[in-house]
């Protein structure tokens, strides 16, 4: 609160981003965790709340007739303009966010003082709604050759790697504390994913220490031992993300890549990423391009290309499906490495995980991966994000890049996720919101030091919580191209903009009706009336049980009554006979008329009106309700027809 | 031709040919039997060759006066009504330029005959589809523009249009960009840029709805015009009534749309659709406007994917036809040399058969809802879209958006089964109420 200068101001204008006709005048409150404006006059939508760990930056712009401009850049890319009346004002405004939104301890960040409503069992709970032991155990390990080892439990090994490590059986302990002195900040490699159809694996470590000469044995050793992990292959893949260029430079200080001669069998691949440094530029040109006000669309393209973002995210994206492709098509287990091995390694992995596993398609398999691939293995977050005032070089957007991948495959693949876009939006602005703890730190350690499991909460399950909104209407698990491995296109035209994420505030950009929300209301729909019917079939297989001999003599009386009332009914209701074939038929069509008619009875919104088609269903109303009486009112001459042609006839129709 | 000889088992040439006429939506429309007339000025087509037989004019301007505004303008397309906006009343006409040439002519019956448009009311607007500039240039050729002076109830307002060869090109290099998956990132972005294709559909959305604005927010009338009046202008007017006109999106409807403001108003299908992309003739004439059409409805589709009761499908089944038909339906430049043809007589009508109950059906939008509002477009550069089901359509990308629709039909099917049709109109419904006319105003587009 001592940062606060000026916690209320009137009058203040809020400028719509897109439109500098529509404006909103009202009062301005900085609180110790938010800055809220608050609309004078109209009745809603006019309360506007920013998490000050959300604000990327302030800025006051050069006064203007009507006031003193201050912009607030958000990370999740929304841009809030404000107009206040006094200088004065506007400066204690600047001052003091200036100071909230770069808080200097890990204390200050909103996840230490967010405090819903709910006990210690609930938070330990939602600390709980992800194991990382059962995803292990899910891909199949430990097994035979795999087992976790407990040298790095007091994190005395690697700092920045999780306390359980999954390595050969074959390998001693010897052998992987060697291996770690080898490697920079000791990542040594590990396991990443395990596949289980062929046991090939995905490891991931940082670069080797090799200068221009230098070998280590147990290194060597570590490796041949990930090889020989896998029956069933000859050699493996160690891929360098980095481009050639840079992992040659590193040698210079000591560091490197692996030299194929000293080890044996390995294949060792270069795949050009740039490092964090380039892509936080190139999202800067992004953003820039995506706040232009109007541009023309040659503008648009051209600066899209010149922010190069999407090369990258087709660098990344290839990467992965290189990996994706030797795990699931060769059978030959991956090495992924960049420099420190928690950058690039972890888009790559974790995209090249989504590619092979169809689990990491669905809500929670996404949650466990990300706990996984970046949060256990120490993606350094809160230097990423920025979560405290620090080091701005070294912010940048390694996981929005990872968010991305997965978006440009689902909009390849439309069935194959059963998350949308709203889900990954979701994900990023909790990453840069500190709302949650569960991105707070760079590693595991920290976070067990700082006891964020104890005085934080867990946004996992808060998510899933919500997982209605992030459902995909078009998922569709079972298809046979959506289990497995999925073979993206890498064409240039499959990478798009992703509007969603950048212009996300931008109401009047996106699409006024949505497709998918309407498919899912109707979805839901669906289900809903299925159990509804499922609970008649229970209630109806009862009297069915009763009625069947009867119903089997007056047999000819009932098709001609299903003819009845098939007839006028729309096409779109005529292909119900076929999702019912496998009873008995004559029982059968009767059964299903039986079902038509329930659901008439249960939704009658349709026996209000008097036209033909529906007074013949309300007919069938009736007779269902006295269904024994039912044949009287059936004309006769109707009962010669064939039994057959009245289950296909309405399909043709 | 090919279509003179198609014939198939299960369609007679006695059937009616077309879905409308002028007379027809005269009658369709009350708002007009006040101050509107069918004129037959033009039955021998000798006022304006590529005019159908029958236009809409104000009921207060006789023939004489339609017959000298018609020797003003290019091609004898003197302005004739095009779209009655059912809201208020307002119209959209459409014309060619006026011949006012270097010394500033002008034509007492075509004053007034704009006059009788506006009758009264105090503003029209013109929407010249090239800049100001482009239409000074088109005084030194014979040409020209309305002047402030002459025209004191209209206003003009210029929006440049690129036309002819410069879209044929654009086509090329779009398609030539798309069918090389082997380039960077840099390089398909450079060349999407540089084929300037989302340029033009950009431009035409905007146009359109500017001209929307005109009509529905502001109340005014507008003339829409370029230089011949048988290219943009239709593009603009037609999209225009798109976005406007809830009639207009039907399949029924978005097919007659096509039929009253590209064949019967004498879009010279057959000069400008007859080599497609891959030509390298240098064909004058050749030029895909009508493509460019078909990609600014999908654009406004993407937008609103439930305002249209016509899906992609319809849309990709029309850019095939209009370069290779069997039907009759795109064949000759207008209605005289199809009559001279014989076009109606020996040939089937593409419309007539896409609107049979069968066929209709695969070009059906699953999630269709009307609408009475308009339905204004995002013109915004990341609001469009490179239209991947047409300029991709034969690679693997397209068919995973095929497994998506297909998808998507087998979940309204599941529920139509059910809870029956009307409930599924329902649920549907409800999810339309999310557009007010409040989000619905285009704000980028000001005009006064």
């Amino acid at each position: 609160m001592e940062h606060i200068r000026m916690p209320k101001v009137e009058n203040v204008r809020l400028l719509v981003r897109s439109s500098s006709r529509r404006t909103q005048v009202g009062t301005l409150y900085l609180t110790a965790t938010h800055t809220i404006f608050v609309g004078k006059g109209s009745e809603d939508r006019n309360e506007l709340w920013v998490l000050h760990s959300l604000v990327c930056n302030v800025v006051k712009h050069k006064a203007s007739q009507s006031g003193y401009p201050l912009l607030i850049i958000c990370k999740n890319f929304q841009v809030i303009q404000f107009i206040i009346p006094q200088e004065s004002d506007c400066h204690d405004v600047y001052i003091s966010l200036s100071r909230l939104s770069r808080p200097e301890k890990y204390e200050e960040l909103y996840c230490f003082s967010f405090n819903p409503s709910v006990d210690k069992a609930e938070r330990e709970h939602s600390w709980d709604f992800l194991d990382l032991k059962a995803e292990y155990s899910r891909m199949g390990l430990p097994n035979k050759l795999w087992h976790v080892t407990p040298i790095n439990r007091e994190y005395r090994v690697c700092d920045t790697y999780p306390a359980d490590l999954f390595v050969p059986k074959s390998v001693t302990l010897p052998v992987i504390v060697g291996s770690s002195k080898f490697r920079s900040r000791g990542r040594f490699p590990t396991l990443s994913y395990y596949c289980k159809e062929n046991h090939t694996t995905i490891c991931r470590s940082s670069q080797p220490l090799s200068g221009f000469s230098a070998r280590c044995l147990e290194d060597e050793q570590m490796l041949q031992a990930i090889m020989k992990s896998n029956p069933g292959s000859r050699f493996m893949y160690v891929v360098d993300t980095r481009p050639k260029l840079n992992a040659m430079a590193n040698r210079a200080a000591g560091k490197g890549y692996e030299n194929e001669d000293n080890y044996c069998n390995i294949k060792f691949q270069f795949i050009g990423i740039e490092n964090i440094h380039v892509m936080r530029n190139s999202q800067q040109k992004l953003i820039e391009v995506s706040a232009l006000r109007s541009p023309s669309m040659g503008e648009f393209l051209t600066g899209l290309e010149n922010s190069d973002w999407l090369r990258h995210i087709k660098s990344i994206m290839e990467a992965g499906l290189f990996i994706s492709k030797a795990v699931a098509e060769e059978g030959v287990s991956v090495l992924v490495h960049c420099s420190d091995g928690w950058d690039r390694t972890a888009q790559v992995c974790s995209v090249a995980s989504v590619l092979l596993d169809p689990y990491y398609r669905t809500l929670k398999g996404l949650m466990v991966l990300i706990e996984k691939d970046w949060v256990s293995f120490g993606h350094m977050f809160s230097h990423r994000c920025g979560h405290l005032i620090g080091e701005a070089k070294e912010v940048s957007p390694v996981i929005d890049q990872f968010l991305e991948c997965v978006w440009q495959l689902m909009e390849q693949f439309p069935c194959a996720f059963e998350y949308n876009e709203k889900f990954l939006i979701s994900i990023h602005n909790h990453i840069y919101s500190c709302h949650y703890g569960n991105f707070i730190c760079n590693s595991q350690k920290e976070r067990k030091d700082l006891c964020i499991k104890e005085k934080t909460h867990s946004m996992w399950l808060h998510l899933w919580e919500k997982k209605l909104d992030f459902m995909n209407p078009l998922f569709k698990p079972d298809q046979s191209q959506n289990q497995g491995l999925l073979r993206p296109s890498t064409a240039p035209y499959c990478f798009k903009y992703w509007r969603r994420l950048y212009n996300r505030f931008d109401r009047e950009l996106h699409p006024r009706q949505s497709e998918l929300d309407c498919l899912m209301t109707v979805k839901e729909e669906t289900q809903q009336l299925e159990e509804e019917l499922a609970l008649y079939e229970q209630k109806m297989a009862v009297l069915d049980k009763e009625r069947a001999k009867t119903l089997y003599m007056q047999k000819g009386v009932l098709d001609s009554k299903q003819a009845l009332w098939s007839l006028p009914l729309d096409t779109s209701l005529a292909n119900t006979p076929q999702d019912y074939i496998g009873g008995a038929p004559n029982v059968f069509t009767l059964q299903q008329g039986e079902r038509e008619r329930a659901e008439l009875c249960l939704f009658g919104d349709q026996t209000k009106s008097s036209d033909a088609d529906n007074s013949d269903q309300e007919s069938g109303v009736a007779d269902f309700s006295s269904h024994s009486s039912g044949e009287e009112s059936l004309p006769s001459e109707d009962s010669v027809k064939d039994p057959d042609s009245d289950e296909t006839g309405p399909n043709r129709a | 031709m090919y279509p003179f000889f198609y014939r198939p088992s299960h369609l007679t040439l006695n059937g009616p040919w077309g879905l409308s006429s002028t007379e027809q939506y005269y009658k369709q429309t009350e708002r007009l039997w006040d101050r509107w007339r069918v004129s037959t000025v033009n039955s021998d087509y000798s006022v304006c060759p590529s005019y159908p037989s029958a236009v809409i004019v104000p009921r207060e301007v006789d023939d004489d006066k339609l017959i000298r505004s018609a020797r003003f303008r290019q091609g004898g397309r003197f302005p004739v009504l095009s779209y009655c906006h059912h809201r208020n009343g307002m119209v959209i006409m459409r014309s060619s330029q006026p011949l006012t040439g270097a010394n500033k002519k002008r034509c007492k019956e075509d004053e007034l005959l704009l006059q009788a448009v506006i009758d009264g009311s105090e503003l029209g607007y013109i929407i010249d589809l090239r800049s100001a500039q482009q239409a000074q240039q088109a005084r030194m050729t014979g040409g020209g523009f309305e002047s402030k002076s002459f025209y004191s109830h209209w206003k003009r307002i210029h929006r440049h249009h690129e036309r002819g060869k410069i879209v044929q090109e654009s086509l090329i290099k779009l398609v030539e960009a798309c069918s090389d998956p082997s380039h960077s990132v840099d390089r398909w972005l450079s060349k999407l840029e540089n084929s300037k294709w989302l340029s033009h559909v950009h431009s035409a959305l905007s146009t359109a709805g500017l001209v929307v604005e005109c009509v529905e927010r502001d109340g005014h009338s507008v003339l829409v015009h370029g230089s011949e009046g048988t290219d943009n202008t239709l593009l603009v007017s037609s999209l225009a009534q798109l976005i406007l006109d809830p009639a207009s999106r039907t399949v029924t409807g978005f097919l007659c749309l096509l039929e009253r403001e590209w064949i019967q108003a004498g879009h010279p299908f057959q000069q400008r659709c007859a080599h497609s992309a891959y030509s390298h003739a240098r064909l004058k004439q050749e030029c895909p406007i009508f493509l460019l059409l078909l990609d600014c409805v999908w654009q406004v589709w993407r937008q609103f994917p439930l305002a249209l009761e016509f899906s992609e499908a319809l849309l990709l089944r029309l850019a095939q036809e209009v370069y290779a038909s069997n039907y009759g339906t795109f064949l000759c430049n207008s209605e005289q040399e199809r009559c001279a043809a014989g076009v109606k007589e020996n040939t089937h009508c593409l419309f007539q058969s896409l609107l049979r109950p069968d066929i209709e059906e695969q070009y059906l939008n699953p999630l269709y809802e009307p609408t009475d509002l308009a339905i204004w477009p995002s013109v915004h550069p990341q609001s469009l879209q490179l239209w991947t089901g047409l300029f991709l359509r034969w690679t693997e990308y397209a068919q995973n958006m095929e497994e998506a629709r297909e998808e998507v039909w087998s979940i309204v099917k599941e529920h139509h089964e059910q809870a029956g049709p009307d409930r599924t109109n329902n649920t549907l419904s409800t999810h339309c109420d999310t557009l007010t006319p409040f989000e619905n105003l285009m704000d980028e587009l000001t005009i006064l």
